[in-house]
């Protein structure tokens, strides 16, 4: 009885995980087949031209739209430029925040706080004309640094800070050790755990922002892969013979990188988003 | 957020360093958050002129204009429908899943994985994989559907293009739902349920009297996440999928403001539109927070 519950259990769960797996075996499908195998019946297997038209998009690209390896290159640069960006200003006003006493201490944890009730969908008409003013449009800078203050991230390493224990600093402060002695040999390393764990979620974060380069590039050159793929539709659509499979063939490449940052580093992927949120 | 007990907490006596490390975060909040803020909240009290540059004072005209607009009560009512539907669907697959995984010994991670990867796909790409799944004539799911005898077309049928971009959210979001139910269900003592399954209490009445109840942080918190993700962050999905077509059907809040802000020019209104969509976000946060509070009780 019992095992007979758990295979019928399995079963399910084998179902669903079928079933969620599907839009990804069908892009799949489509991606390894020419753009003509694709109009009639929906072949069930994948073909022999994956390799080939993975080339095709990556280095030549479709008309109208830049090739997909300098997409790829770009939200890389977006991806690590907000990821970094983000742990480096969050982490250094954690520290100030937790370690020194200063006069308006809580006026600059509440202002920090504000930008949790302000995400870019929210705020992105009046910081488009803000980015706009200040000349960054079409620029590493004005795609990376409107989006790299972070609260959850701010609030997660103050917590982390907050449970170190006070002997620490006391230690380190006999010795002779400063706060930047003390940051560096103590209060960094210890944070390795957190630091891979919002390296996931920003990174994901990052390379997934789809609405903020489409309003702040035009020029082709800093092009994301995520927006790109709107120009990639449309180019593929006006062909007398649809290029779904050149299209399928970008989704791919567009959702591994983070695909596969979040399942091998699940862990940390888990315990980011259930401590950040939380 | 504990608060801690400060007095006691050793510091660093050094007076312009911590000024130094907040400096670029502040900088940039200042810059890119509250300057725009700003900018909104002042734009939204004027109209701009459609004639020419310049524009001139209006006060409140834009907000009691945006309610009195049918497109916009329409877009709040396609927003709601939108995010409760998602939240509804991906919550329960969440919590089934959740359930069922529970206490599997072999193969937990192996599911965990398979049912959390569409987390880390963007919403703009895993449109694309919709849309050409679900794409007139040529979609395979649209054959599916023609085979089962039911006329699919999403871009000409309002409803079949809600029901999709439903259907897509929710196939992202249950990840999210799966991960902190499974969390949730992790808490709940083995000792209740072992109680209860002594007093021959079956699966159901221990699940509906005991785990379900336990469960209501879990599941309230995750309310407000799912419907706040719906609100904002589905951007993408609208513009790949069906650029809030077929006529408004999938038209939300945020790409109202920007099909109004970015498409038709009008600025005043886009602003009025931030400002109202910055209000729901705070509402919804301090909503979060004051759960927060009520949770730290149940521990």
């Amino acid at each position: 009885m019992k095992i007979r519950q758990l295979r019928v259990r399995t079963l399910v769960l084998a179902l669903a995980a079928l079933a969620i797996l599907t839009p990804l075996y069908i892009a799949l499908v489509a991606a390894s087949h020419s753009a003509r195998a694709l109009l009639g019946e929906f072949p069930l297997l994948p073909g022999g031209q994956l390799l080939h038209n993975f080339a095709s998009v990556l280095f030549q690209g479709l008309p109208g739209a830049p090739p997909v390896w300098l997409m790829l290159g770009n939200s890389l640069l977006m991806a690590l430029g907000i990821t970094v960006g983000k742990l480096t200003i969050s982490i250094l006003s954690a520290y100030a925040v937790v370690y020194f006493r200063f006069p308006l201490r809580m006026t600059a944890f509440w202002l920090i706080f504000l930008t949790l009730m302000l995400p870019v969908e929210v705020r992105f008409f009046p910081t488009y004309q803000v980015t706009a003013g200040l000349h960054m449009l079409n620029s590493y800078g004005g795609l990376i640094v409107p989006l790299i203050a972070s609260a959850t991230a701010t609030f997660l390493f103050r917590q982390f800070f907050l449970t170190l224990p006070h002997t620490l600093v006391d230690a380190a402060r006999i010795d002779g050790a400063g706060p930047v002695r003390f940051f560096l040999d103590t209060a960094l390393p210890l944070s390795r755990t957190n630091i891979a764990a919002l390296f996931v979620l920003e990174f994901v974060y990052g390379w997934n922002q789809y609405l903020w380069p489409l309003l702040t590039t035009n020029n082709q050159n800093y092009a994301t892969i995520v927006m790109g793929i709107q120009g990639m539709i449309t180019a593929a659509a006006s062909f007398s013979l649809p290029q779904w499979n050149l299209v399928m063939a970008t989704a791919l490449l567009a959702l591994t990188p983070p695909v596969l940052v979040v399942v091998l580093m699940q862990r940390w992927f888990i315990k980011g988003l259930t401590e950040t949120e939380k | 957020m504990k608060a801690a007990p400060t007095a006691t907490l050793t510091s660093f006596p050094n007076r312009w360093l911590p000024y130094l490390l907040l400096a670029p975060q502040l900088a940039i909040t200042c810059v890119f958050f509250v300057w725009p803020a700003f900018k909104a909240l002042s734009g939204a009290f004027y109209q701009s002129n459609p004639f020419g540059l310049g524009s001139y004072f209006v006060g409140l005209g834009n907000f009691t204009a945006l309610f009195a607009d049918p497109a916009y009560l329409h877009a709040i009512g396609i927003t709601l429908v939108y995010s409760l539907s998602t939240t509804v669907l991906s919550m329960g697959m969440g919590l089934f899943l959740a359930v069922l995984t529970e206490d599997l010994v072999a193969g937990h991670t192996f599911f965990r994985t398979l049912f959390i990867w569409p987390y880390a796909v963007a919403p703009a790409i895993a449109g694309a994989l919709w849309l050409f799944a679900f794409a007139p004539q040529i979609g395979p799911a649209t054959d599916l559907l023609a085979a089962l005898g039911i006329q699919w077309n999403y871009a000409l049928n309002g409803t079949q293009a809600l029901l999709l971009i439903i259907s897509l959210t929710a196939w992202q979001q249950i990840a999210y739902n799966f991960l902190f139910f499974t969390a949730g269900l992790q808490g709940i003592p083995d000792a209740l349920l072992e109680a209860a399954s002594l007093d021959g209490a079956s699966y159901m009445r221990r699940f509906f009297g005991i785990v379900f109840p336990l469960l209501a942080p879990t599941t309230f918190f995750l309310l407000i996440m799912n419907i706040t993700y719906v609100f904002f962050d589905t951007f993408g999905v609208i513009s790949i999928v069906t650029q809030g077509g077929p006529s408004n059907a999938t038209q939300t809040l945020v790409y109202k403001v920007y099909q109004d802000g970015f498409q038709n020019l009008n600025l005043g209104s886009a602003a009025a539109q931030s400002i109202i969509l910055m209000l729901l976000v705070g509402l919804l946060t301090l909503f979060q927070f004051r759960y927060l509070d009520r949770q730290i009780h149940y521990q």
